[in-house]
């Protein structure tokens, strides 16, 4: 040991005790962090804690650090990853403004993140997951007749019977179904966003909410067959194009019989 | 000019002695058109009608040949209007302009061609001079008298109970064309112990399936064999939504008609019998689509905005042993907008 003392003051003793002492607390932190069999699990739940980062940053202020909520803003536990996927996935959440309802914009969140906000919200509590492309693949498991019927008796009120959208009370609206993602809309059936109520799995079988998603996507690239559509809203603006300009025509052609010829 | 000044100093004149009644003005000058007094205007003027008959011809063997010889899956793009099917619309445009232009010649003609001279249409009075009009009464009277009307009362009463009795006949028929409506407007097919299905779908629903905040449309389960038609679809209709049983705030009778918080209402709106199907998750008001009346479910479908008098008809529900939905009761008043015979 003295002999070891002995060299204390040389000048390369400082490098040496420094890298024995780096060496200690790197093997000792192997051993103390998590064992082997957390790496697998361990991509999910740095995405929880990178939604985690997210949610304090972006959500906590309104809906509370612990996703309570409040008696103003909704708590999100329970609500599921569906929810926030559909919220942040189509840019309603954030808020931008606390008006009638929360419109789709520009999301703020790019794919990743919104993936990791939904792992986190998901973690906290169970609810809807965000369904796989497995799940909605409409084409194959969706009936379009069936779909047809299933919109009118639960859809057609608020959204109209071609999926345009329309007013709810004041100044709420059910938006236009028209380009809208399958996913998005799988996932607004699924877990009620704003307005709209739930169509949860036992009212409404998965393969029937695919049913009503075919018809929305068969409304939307139809064609227009007969005609001009004027934006498939029914009554008020074949009304406004039957009064303004075919009464218009009316009362010109009848100015036109009254005048005398030069 | 000398005229129009002399005119008011005339008419003061007049005032001051006593009223006259207005003369005849007789008619304005008659003012002739270039095409009554130049040939060249004229020649011009019916060429013009030409063309426009012309055009029409023209239009409508455009529409023969936009018929046979436009696809019908071609599609054209109109800015303002969207994505129309090319045929269709080169069939309307061309039908309306043969029809119109048809149209528009002939008045073209009328207004610069045809005689327009303004005509005096002589009027005579309508009234039957006094001897034509005495000599129907006498050709009435020797007729009568000729068959006895007077005289064979017997005729003229079997005559009148027969005529009397023959206008019956329509009214009896009446009666065949259909059956009474009885008690049809105030029963449903609601009964108690009837299962609730969602419509359409087919899924007889247990309590456990609906989620608060979630709606379903259903019908009552009918026994197997028996039909229904769309006379009962229009009356059974119902919508059952799920809140927090905190929210709801039922009058007093009601508070057993929910099954935690599952509560159920006549589809069937009580001002003009839409169906009433917008549910706002956050609000809990039920909307009529037709007219805006707004239902607030919590209070039990107390009408809260728009034209409907009363609260939707509320069906009774609870769960049975297996914990699928049932109806308690039938329905306790008459579902649907007001009817003659309603009682309340």
């Amino acid at each position: 040991m003295k002999k070891i003392l002995r060299h204390r003051r040389h000048p390369v003793a400082h490098f040496l005790v420094l890298g024995i002492a780096l060496l200690a607390i790197g093997f000792g932190y192997t051993l103390l962090s998590p064992s082997n069999a957390a790496v697998a699990t361990n991509a999910r739940s740095q995405a929880v804690e990178e939604g985690r980062q997210i949610f304090l940053k972006g959500c906590s202020s309104c809906h509370g650090l612990n996703a309570e909520g409040s008696t103003q803003v909704p708590t999100l536990l329970g609500v599921g990853a569906a929810s926030v996927d559909f919220q942040v996935g189509t840019g309603r959440m954030p808020l931008a403004n606390a008006s009638q309802q929360a419109m789709r914009k520009t999301p703020v969140y790019n794919a990743e993140e919104t993936a990791a906000l939904a792992a986190y919200v998901a973690s906290l509590s169970t609810g809807p997951a965000i369904p796989n492309a497995a799940q909605l693949n409409y084409e194959r498991d969706g009936s379009i007749a069936e779909g047809g019927q299933l919109f009118r008796t639960n859809c057609a009120m608020c959204h109209n019977y071609a999926g345009q959208g329309g007013a709810l009370t004041q100044g709420k609206y059910a938006p236009t179904l028209m380009g809208v993602q399958v996913k998005t809309m799988y996932e607004a059936m699924l877990t009620g966003p704003q307005s709209m109520p739930v169509f949860g799995d036992r009212t409404l079988t998965p393969q029937q909410k695919l049913s009503v998603i075919k018809f929305i996507k068969g409304v939307d690239s139809e064609k227009g067959q007969g005609g001009f559509s004027l934006g498939k809203v029914g009554p008020v603006t074949e009304g406004l194009v039957a009064w303004v300009l075919g009464l218009g025509l009316l009362i010109g052609v009848s100015v036109w019989l009254g005048a005398k010829s030069k | 000019m000398t005229d129009t000044h002399s005119a008011p100093e005339h008419s003061g004149h007049q005032s001051s002695t006593a009223l006259s009644p207005l003369a005849d003005p007789g008619l304005p000058p008659h003012v002739y058109r270039r095409a009554d007094t130049e040939p060249s205007a004229a020649k011009k003027a019916e060429r013009q009608v030409a063309i426009l008959f012309g055009l029409s011809a023209a239009s409508t063997i455009a529409f023969i040949a936009s018929f046979v010889g436009i696809n019908k899956d071609v599609f054209v793009f109109i800015p303002l209007f969207g994505s129309t099917q090319a045929q269709q619309l080169a069939l309307g445009i061309t039908l309306a302009l043969s029809l119109f232009l048809i149209g528009a010649g002939a008045v073209h003609w009328a207004k610069t061609l045809m005689p327009d001279h303004e005509v005096i249409q002589e009027r005579h009075e309508l009234r039957s001079s006094d001897e034509d009009r005495q000599g129907v009464i006498d050709v009435f009277h020797e007729g009568a008298e000729a068959a006895g009307l007077g005289r064979r009362s017997l005729i003229k009463r079997t005559l009148l109970g027969s005529v009397g009795l023959v206008t019956l006949t329509p009214i009896l028929l009446l009666r065949d064309l259909g059956p009474l409506p009885r008690k049809q407007l105030e029963t449903t097919n609601w009964a108690a112990g009837r299962r609730l299905i969602t419509d359409p779908g087919g899924i007889v629903l247990k309590a456990a399936d609906l989620q608060v905040g979630s709606v379903a449309h259903v019908l009552p389960e009918m026994p197997k064999g028996s039909e229904t038609t769309l006379n009962d679809l229009v009356k059974d209709a119902v919508i059952v939504v799920r809140l927090r049983p905190e929210d709801l705030n039922l009058p007093a009778d009601r508070k057993d008609w929910v099954h935690e918080g599952i509560i159920a209402f006549s589809k069937i709106c009580s001002h003009m019998g839409c169906a009433v199907g917008l549910y706002e998750q956050q609000t809990h008001h039920l909307l009529c689509p037709c007219h805006q009346s707004t239902f607030d479910v919590e209070t039990g479908a107390q009408v809260i905005f728009g034209p409907a008098a009363r609260p939707l008809p509320q069906l009774a529900i609870t769960i049975d042993s297996e914990g699928y939905l049932i109806a308690k009761q039938g329905f306790m008043e008459p579902v649907g907008p007001s009817f003659w015979e309603r009682s309340s």
